[in-house]
This record gives C-alpha cells, sequence and structure tokens, in this order.
C-alpha cells in the first residue's frame, strides 16, 4: 500500500465474480433467488435497491459472514480472484484480501479509535513496522481519527465512527473491499465525504469496492458500474452513467419525474411499470 | 437500646480496642479475598470474549490442583508437574474448543452456559477417574513455596502472617498485572477485547473466534491451577472445593461480568468485608457461620443500587 503506485488494472478478469446464488436462512427463508454479479479488478461497483432487496445479503454471502446468522448458499458459486471460495472462513478470506465493512459502522465501542483500526491487522503477518506505516497511511486519508485517536470509539461521531471502520478494513491490506451502506445516519455532506474517499482509495491504492447503497445518487456518480436488487434478483444493471439516464430509475430510485410533474390524478392511479420483471 | 448499641457501636470500639486482632481480620480476609478475585477473572474473561457463563470454571480449578497433586505423586518433579499441568490445560482448552463450543456457536447464550455444566459434569468424572475421589495435600512446600510465617508486633499487639498466603497474594498480583498487560497492549489481548465488544465485527475484520477462544479458555485453565494451587495450600485438594465456584457469583455481581477490575476490586471487598463481618458482627450478634451467606446478600444490595454491578460496562448507546 504505497500512496503512488496503483497496480494497473486487469480488466480482463474480475476480481470478484457472483453466479447465481441463492442463499437461504434458518433453512426456510429463501433471500436471494439467483443473483449474478461481478466486480472488476480495481473498480467501483455498486448493488442498489431498497431495504430488503438482499443487497446486504449478498454481500455477507461474499465475506462468508452469513454463517453468523444462519444463512446459507444454496446454490451458485463465488469466485474471488479465480478461487471458489464458499468453504473459507472469515480469517481466510480477509487474509486473502476481501473484508467487508458491515453495515451501521459496527466499531468496537469500548476499544480506542486507535485500537479499533489496530484490530484490521489481525490477519497480517508482515510485522510491526509494516502496519505502523498502515496506521499512518489511515491517518493520512483519515486525519480525523488521528485526533480522536484515543477517545473510545463508541463515545465518537457517526461519520468518524464510519471512517474508523473503513480505516479499520484498510489496515488489514485488502485487495477488495466490500462497503455495506457507508452513507447510512450520515449528513450528506459526510455522504459526500466518505465517498471521496472511497474514490481516492480506489484511485491511489487501487482497492476494489463493492459497496452496496440505498442512496442510489450519490452511489450511481462514484462507482462505475451498478446493479439493482428486487426482492432477491437483479432486475438491472449497467454503467453508471447508463443507469443514471435510465428512466426506470429515474422514476423509481431518484426521484426524479419523467416529463414534467405528474398531477395528482396520475398518482392515484399510479402504478408499478416494472416492465424489466414482466 | 441494648441492641442499636450493639450493632452500631460495639463492633467499632472493639476494632479500636484491639486494632492488631482487627489487622490480623482483614488480612484474612484480602487472603481469600484474592481467591475470589482469581475465580472471579476467570468467569470474567470468558463471559467478555465469548459471552459464555462457565460453569466449568470452579471444577477447572479442582481439575488443575488435581492434575498437579497428581502427576507428582506419579513420580513427576513439582517444578515439571507445573508446566505439563499448564500442557493437559491448553489441551483442554483446545477439546472444550472443538467438542463444546465449536458446535453450539450462534446457540442462545442459555445453551451455552448448559454446556458448561456438561463440562462440569465431565471433568469431575474425569477427574476421579483419573486421579481418585479422595482428598489430597497440595504440594506446597516442594513447590518452593514458604510454609512458615511472620509475627509482627503492630500497635504492641501481635499479628502472624503466614508466608504462603504472601506468596499467595504476591503470586497472583504478578499473574492479574501480566494479564492487565496482555489484555491492553498485545494484539491477541486486544482481538479479545474486541471480540467481547461485537462479535460479529471482530469475524468480519478476520479475528478468527476458535483461536481466540482456545486461547481465553487456556488464559482461564492458567488461573485456574494458580487458584488450585493456593487455595489447595489453605484447606487441601478435593472436589469440595469447586463450590468456591459460587463465591465468584456474588463478586461478579458486585464487580460487573464485564471488568477486570470488577473482579479484583470485586473479589478484595467480599473477602475483607465478609471476615470483619462474621468476626465483629456475625459471631456476637447472629450466632456465626454469616460467610456462607453475606456475599450474597452484599451482591443483591449491590444490585438493587447499580444493576450492571460496580464496574460493570457502561452499554454506550447513541441517541
Amino acid at each position: 500500500m504505497t500512496p503512488t503506485t496503483a497496480p494497473v488494472p486487469d480488466t480482463a478478469k474480475p476480481i470478484l465474480a457472483v453466479n447465481n446464488i441463492e442463499v437461504i436462512y434458518d433453512h426456510v427463508i429463501l433471500v436471494l433467488k439467483g443473483v449474478s454479479l461481478s466486480v472488476p479488478r480495481g473498480g467501483i461497483t455498486a448493488i442498489l435497491g431498497a431495504n430488503g432487496a438482499g443487497k446486504t445479503t449478498t454481500l455477507k454471502a461474499i465475506s462468508n459472514l452469513l454463517h453468523a446468522e444462519r444463512g446459507e448458499v444454496t446454490k451458485g458459486s463465488i469466485l474471488f480472484e479465480g478461487q471458489e471460495v464458499q468453504s473459507l472462513s472469515p480469517n481466510t478470506l480477509v487474509r486473502r484480501g476481501c473484508i467487508q465493512v458491515m453495515e451501521g459502522r459496527h466499531c468496537f465501542g469500548h476499544l480506542s479509535v486507535e485500537d479499533n483500526l489496530m484490530t484490521g491487522a489481525f490477519t497480517r503477518k508482515d510485522g510491526a513496522a509494516a502496519i505502523r506505516d498502515d496506521l499512518e497511511l489511515v491517518y493520512q486519508y483519515f486525519p480525523r481519527l488521528r485526533e480522536r485517536r484515543t477517545s473510545q470509539a463508541g463515545y465518537t461521531s457517526g461519520g468518524e465512527q464510519q471512517m474508523t471502520a473503513i480505516g479499520r478494513a484498510l489496515m488489514s491490506r485488502p485487495k477488495m473491499i466490500l462497503l455495506d451502506e457507508p452513507s447510512m445516519g450520515l449528513a450528506p455532506q459526510l455522504v459526500e465525504e466518505i465517498f471521496e474517499i472511497v474514490k481516492k482509495l480506489n484511485d491511489e491504492q487501487g482497492v476494489s469496492f463493492l459497496l452496496a447503497e440505498q442512496n442510489t445518487n450519490v452511489a450511481l456518480r462514484y462507482a462505475k458500474y451498478g446493479y439493482i436488487l428486487e426482492s432477491g434478483r437483479v432486475v438491472l444493471d449497467g454503467e453508471a452513467k447508463a443507469l443514471r439516464e435510465n428512466d426506470d430509475v429515474k422514476e423509481f430510485y431518484l426521484g426524479v419525474g419523467g416529463e414534467g410533474r405528474k398531477s395528482f390524478r396520475d398518482v392515484k392511479h399510479y402504478k408499478r411499470r416494472k416492465r424489466w420483471l414482466a | 437500646m441494648e441492641s442499636l448499641h450493639s450493632i452500631f457501636v460495639a463492633p467499632f470500639a472493639d476494632m479500636f480496642a484491639a486494632p492488631d486482632f482487627f489487622l490480623q481480620v482483614v488480612w484474612e480476609g484480602l487472603v481469600s479475598g484474592v481467591l475470589y478475585a482469581l475465580i472471579a477473572l476467570g468467569f470474567v474473561l470468558i463471559y467478555k470474549s465469548s459471552r459464555i457463563f462457565n460453569f466449568a470454571q470452579g471444577i477447572m480449578v479442582v481439575f488443575a490442583a488435581l492434575t498437579l497433586v497428581g502427576l507428582h505423586e506419579r513420580g513427576v518433579p513439582a517444578l515439571l508437574a507445573v508446566p505439563l499441568t499448564l500442557v493437559v490445560m491448553f489441551f483442554l482448552a483446545v477439546a472444550i474448543e472443538r467438542v463444546v463450543l465449536r458446535p453450539l456457536v450462534n446457540q442462545p447464550d442459555i445453551i451455552l452456559f448448559m454446556a458448561t455444566i456438561g463440562v462440569t459434569l465431565f471433568l469431575i468424572g474425569l477427574g476421579e477417574t483419573i486421579f481418585g475421589g479422595e482428598n489430597k495435600v497440595m504440594i506446597t512446600s516442594e513447590l518452593g513455596i514458604p510454609t512458615g510465617s511472620w509475627i509482627m508486633e503492630p500497635f504492641g499487639g501481635f499479628v502472624s502472617i503466614e508466608q504462603k498466603d504472601v506468596t499467595a497474594v504476591v503470586g497472583a498480583v504478578i499473574l492479574v498485572v501480566a494479564l492487565l498487560v496482555f489484555l491492553n497492549k498485545s494484539k491477541m489481548g486486544r482481538a479479545i477485547r474486541a471480540l467481547g465488544d461485537d462479535h460479529q465485527a471482530a469475524l468480519s475484520v478476520g479475528i478468527s473466534l476458535s483461536t481466540i477462544w482456545v486461547l481465553v479458555w487456556f488464559i482461564a485453565g492458567i488461573i485456574a491451577l494458580a487458584t488450585g494451587i493456593v487455595w489447595g495450600a489453605r484447606a487441601g485438594v478435593s472436589f469440595a472445593l469447586e463450590v468456591i465456584a459460587l463465591k465468584a457469583l456474588p463478586v461478579l455481581m458486585l464487580g460487573g461480568l464485564e471488568s477486570v477490575t470488577g473482579a479484583i476490586v470485586g473479589g478484595l471487598a467480599i473477602g475483607i468485608l465478609e471476615k470483619v463481618f462474621e468476626i465483629y458482627w456475625g459471631q456476637p450478634l447472629l450466632g456465626g457461620n454469616t460467610e456462607a451467606w453475606f456475599a450474597y446478600m452484599l451482591a443483591l444490595l449491590v444490585l438493587l443500587v447499580r444493576p450492571q454491578g460496580l464496574f460493570g460496562e457502561k452499554i454506550i448507546e447513541r441517541v
């Protein structure tokens, strides 16, 4: 992780490929009904969708945290860097360079911010000096964390906690970060700030991102590619720019009406035209 | 008036009349307090890192002490028997993780608690099968623990301090300091604390549950051995020792389940208070043997005022 040299993106082979996975919770609840997606090396890809669409489940299926919630991938395959990762523990996966930043930050509340960051280096074996260097690097990306390094993470602000969570993931020297709802509960200005840093990390460190977001507007501005999930299925995918221009996306996710304003009568008789689901 | 006087005045008058005796009482209390604190510490560590209330902590004390004495009986030199016992405790930790904890991961707390009762029963059986059920004498002098006593003469009276008690206190202090340094400064210690704070997040950053669990149960095993040696030196090694684990409960309620400091302060406080209460109030007023219930009463009172215990972790909640 040197600040200047980013690896040349090898676009030919995706860093992550999810093929038609199905996830069942508690042996009965079918949550994902065949989701496929891929993330190019060095890319930022967004999974978009409303509450309960299956964004978090998709990310957890990849990072193998599903098991802790009694979820199970029953069909399909997940390849990270060309290798099947289904049977690996989260620990091994982090070691290989794929780490998840969970929804709702999940900082270790009673640990100091710096201790939080250091836990991210748990799987590393390359010595204290290299870890120190990376800590310094995280502080460069998140100067605010340096000021709060000794405070208990539980008492820091939401934005600082999100930064701590991302910084903690960075400490594992990931090739890829699965970022779940980074905008949750943050002021618009902070959301912008967090996404700027994500973009910077992507440019400068070559970290690939797969992010799950409800904030379609912001996500599509920073991501290069997007998938839209509805009740456990991918209903639309495409280049971020194309998605931003798409009428349906505009109407359902960006809150921009089509031709002119709708009259009240239109709204009353409004029926969702999910063309792609028919 | 008479009874009020005997409750509120007479005991304190006695304390001032014979300060040397009072010191003796406090010292005795302190020594048992150290033991309570050690046992509570074993509970706290396991609870912090896995939210399991480890009912087996008491039997682990007995098992460790039995193994130590048993090995010595079979001709292993005392100083070699200690590391060997630690090896046994390590494999016990590995076995518990593999056989009990791993299959039960993500089950409700109460199931894990029941599983530790199972571990208790298993260890009782195993211990009796291998080492026999009769009482044994701790190999105190063989371990190089001095057995004499010092006589001190403060306030013109005299206080007798057994050297093995001093060794116990010093040993416990060293153990606790080492543990605190380990928890706060080392990578593994940080991971243990992280796991206690947020299980899921710990998993997500790649902290390996099984490694930490084995580690924590092994540390609990080390503490159990230390407790076993000290308690065994005072009262012999027998399965009756297991019940001192129950004494750890009021200590935990007093100190809080998640707090290392709480376990230590709670242990010392209960040890000293119950002794002082017994001597100055219990024996003259209540017919003695108050040590059997005093700690629980105290814990109950504390719970009424501070449900999380004196040092329990405040739940940090942002609104």
